[in-house]
């Protein structure tokens, strides 16, 4: 298992592309843990300046590097506290996702039978739902905070990982490791969790990647549509406050740095995504 | 072919008998009194009765779910606890709009997608497809509510080329709806979001023809164009591009499903009336029947969508067999 968590990082390493997305990665993540700590202000701080007056809307400068908010609080500070919502969301949902798909996938794929057709039908209905507008409705009911919104997108994000490591269980099932391991008298937990599935655990981390992806850019825009957890501050819920505020037009300072660090995040994880898919996997095609 | 056509017929029937089940209870059973926003609990007791009563809200729950059940099937709605008229009347429009905003743009993004990627393809390892493929994915990385907030900030504000949201001017709603459609006013509030949605939209398309593209141009029978002197742009759109089309077009029902569900913050950036923006409204009202109105569409148009995508499978790839 940490074998292969830390192979990941060498096969992604090996390609200009995956090296560069790696690093860009590590710099994400050292924000999300020294940015707190790093920020010169508070998330919600308001600034004030020397004659007392809230500093609102001030352009980039060198006391406020990208300039401050409608509230007066510093961009700047609040891109560094946003770094950490918006990857321990997309980590832990990635990872509660592919628990549950790996888990579903290995039982439907070794039980077969009634247990296959259940949990695929299972899985096609969550297939069919439509994403966002079902989180969306969950979240209204629930209450909005962080462990909702993770729980949300766990909900329903595990159908892809479902369905990839059943395929590969099926043909994983008729090989002879497996028969061996029957007649040595191993049990059916023993064969599914000892035998099976540490070879699929390749493809449990490139759906880790791609569910971190869809998980940080859902973050996003559950925060945009005003249903983020009011507590905290994140990329998303930064950009939700421009356009609430309707002064995102005199203030491009304010909407354009979250953005840009969503996308620059997102893009070097699906890289190493492809990086590492490509060499474990060359068969399967990149599903975006 | 017949068995499986109905056997598809089934799943999806199925998949949506379950998400409207699923979806009725979760209302009435998860935490927090969806009646409250309608029936105050300061009424006296015998209004809220009255009231109760007349939403149907007095029944035993089961007998609720038969009658939401039965209503559906003649595509009764309900009654908006907002606007207290029936939700059918609306909710039909807003899909049209969804609908015109999402399908131009998508099949456009498709053709577009699909040249360009068995181009770049053809041209592998040159810097235009690198640069190209590192502009795909970062768009797909992007928020497209994001782009969205750019485009009207450079396009409509600074340039003042295009008009800053909704779908006609106001003041200028025609007197049958369908004339909207074919006026200039809407072309010109289309033009936006749905440059935005091609933006967005051109990513998977172009990826996927690409990949898709790079292992047709493998196989042998591209190598025998050319030893038999096939002009190179013959064989690009002529041998290699057909036999990559499989893919494209057996995904494209599905991701137009997608982007119906996914139409929920495009929608909102630039205020479309659409079956998205229906829907956050109505959550943010706590307008219930709404939202499990246009949440029921949109996933109708989802599971059509799949099922359409896995039928085109089964009509263009002879290979499968239809089990």
């Amino acid at each position: 298992m940490l074998r292969t968590f830390l192979n990941f990082f060498s096969i992604v390493w090996r390609s200009y592309a995956g090296k560069i997305s790696l690093i860009v990665f590590t710099i994400c993540m050292s924000l999300a843990v020294l940015g707190p700590i790093a920020a010169p202000y508070g998330p919600t701080e308001r600034v004030y300046d020397a004659a007392g007056n809230l500093v609102r809307l001030a352009p980039p400068s060198w006391d406020h590097w990208l300039g401050t908010t409608l509230l007066g609080r510093d961009v700047w500070s609040q891109m560094l506290w946003g770094a950490r919502p918006a990857l321990t969301i997309g980590l832990l949902t990635a990872l509660g996702t592919v628990v549950i798909g790996v888990n579903v996938g290995l039982l439907a794929g070794y039980l077969g039978g009634a247990v296959d057709s259940f949990l695929m039908r299972l899985t096609d209905i969550f297939l069919g739902l439509p994403f966002l507008p079902f989180i969306i409705v969950l979240l209204s009911l629930t209450g909005q905070n962080i462990w909702t919104i993770i729980l949300a997108m766990m909900a329903v994000m595990w159908r892809s990982t479902a369905r990839i490591v059943r395929a590969e269980v099926l043909s994983l099932r008729e090989r002879q490791f497996i028969a061996a391991a029957r007649t040595t008298g191993a049990s059916d937990f023993d064969i599914i969790y000892r035998e099976i599935a540490p070879n699929v655990m390749p493809f449990a981390l490139v759906g880790i990647t791609f569910a971190l992806a869809w998980a940080i850019i859902t973050e996003a825009s559950i925060g945009f549509l005003g249903f983020g957890d009011p507590n905290v501050v994140s990329w998303g819920s930064i950009i939700y406050d421009a356009y609430a505020s309707q002064m995102m037009y005199r203030a491009p300072w304010w909407v354009v740095p979250p953005g840009i660090a969503i996308m620059i995040l997102v893009t070097s994880v699906y890289f190493m995504g492809r990086a590492y898919e490509e060499v474990v996997n060359p068969r399967i095609k990149q599903a975006g | 072919m017949r068995r499986f056509l109905v056997k598809r017929l089934w799943h999806a029937a199925l998949t949506l008998f379950v998400m409207i089940t699923g979806m009725f209870f979760m209302f009435r059973l998860l935490p927090g009194d969806p009646t409250a926003t309608v029936i105050s609990p300061a009424l006296y007791p015998k209004a809220q009765a009255a009231l109760k009563a007349q939403f149907g809200l007095d029944q035993p729950l089961w007998m609720q779910y038969f009658i939401y059940l039965k209503n559906l099937t003649v595509f009764d709605f309900g009654v908006s606890f907002h606007t207290l008229r029936p939700v059918a009347g609306e909710i039909g429009n807003r899909m049209v709009n969804t609908l015109v905003l999402i399908l131009p743009s998508m099949i456009f993004a498709y053709f577009l997608g699909a040249l360009v990627g068995a181009y770049m393809a053809w041209r592998r390892g040159s810097k235009a497809e690198g640069l190209l493929v590192l502009l795909a994915t970062a768009l797909q990385s992007t928020p497209v509510f994001w782009l969205g907030m750019l485009a009207i900030l450079f396009f409509s504000l600074k340039l003042d080329l295009f008009p800053v949201g909704h779908i006609v001017s106001p003041g200028k709603f025609p007197q049958a709806t369908w004339q909207m459609y074919f006026s200039l006013d809407f072309l010109h509030h289309l033009a936006l979001p749905f440059m935005v949605n091609v933006a967005y939209q051109f990513c998977f398309p172009f990826l996927l023809m690409r990949s898709t593209m790079l292992s047709t141009i493998g196989e042998d029978y591209i190598e025998l164009a050319r030893m038999k002197g096939v002009p190179e742009n013959k064989i690009l759109y002529h041998h290699a591009m057909r036999n990559s089309l499989l893919p494209l077009a057996t995904t494209l029902p599905m991701i137009l499903g997608w982007a119906v569900a996914g139409s929920v913050v495009i929608e909102t950036v630039f205020s479309w009336p659409g079956l998205g923006l229906l829907m956050v409204e109505a959550v943010g009202r706590s307008d219930y029947p709404v939202v499990q109105a246009s949440f029921l569409l949109i996933a109708v148009l989802t599971v059509g969508g799949t099922l359409l995508a896995d039928l085109m499978y089964g009509l263009l790839d002879p290979r499968i067999s239809y089990k």
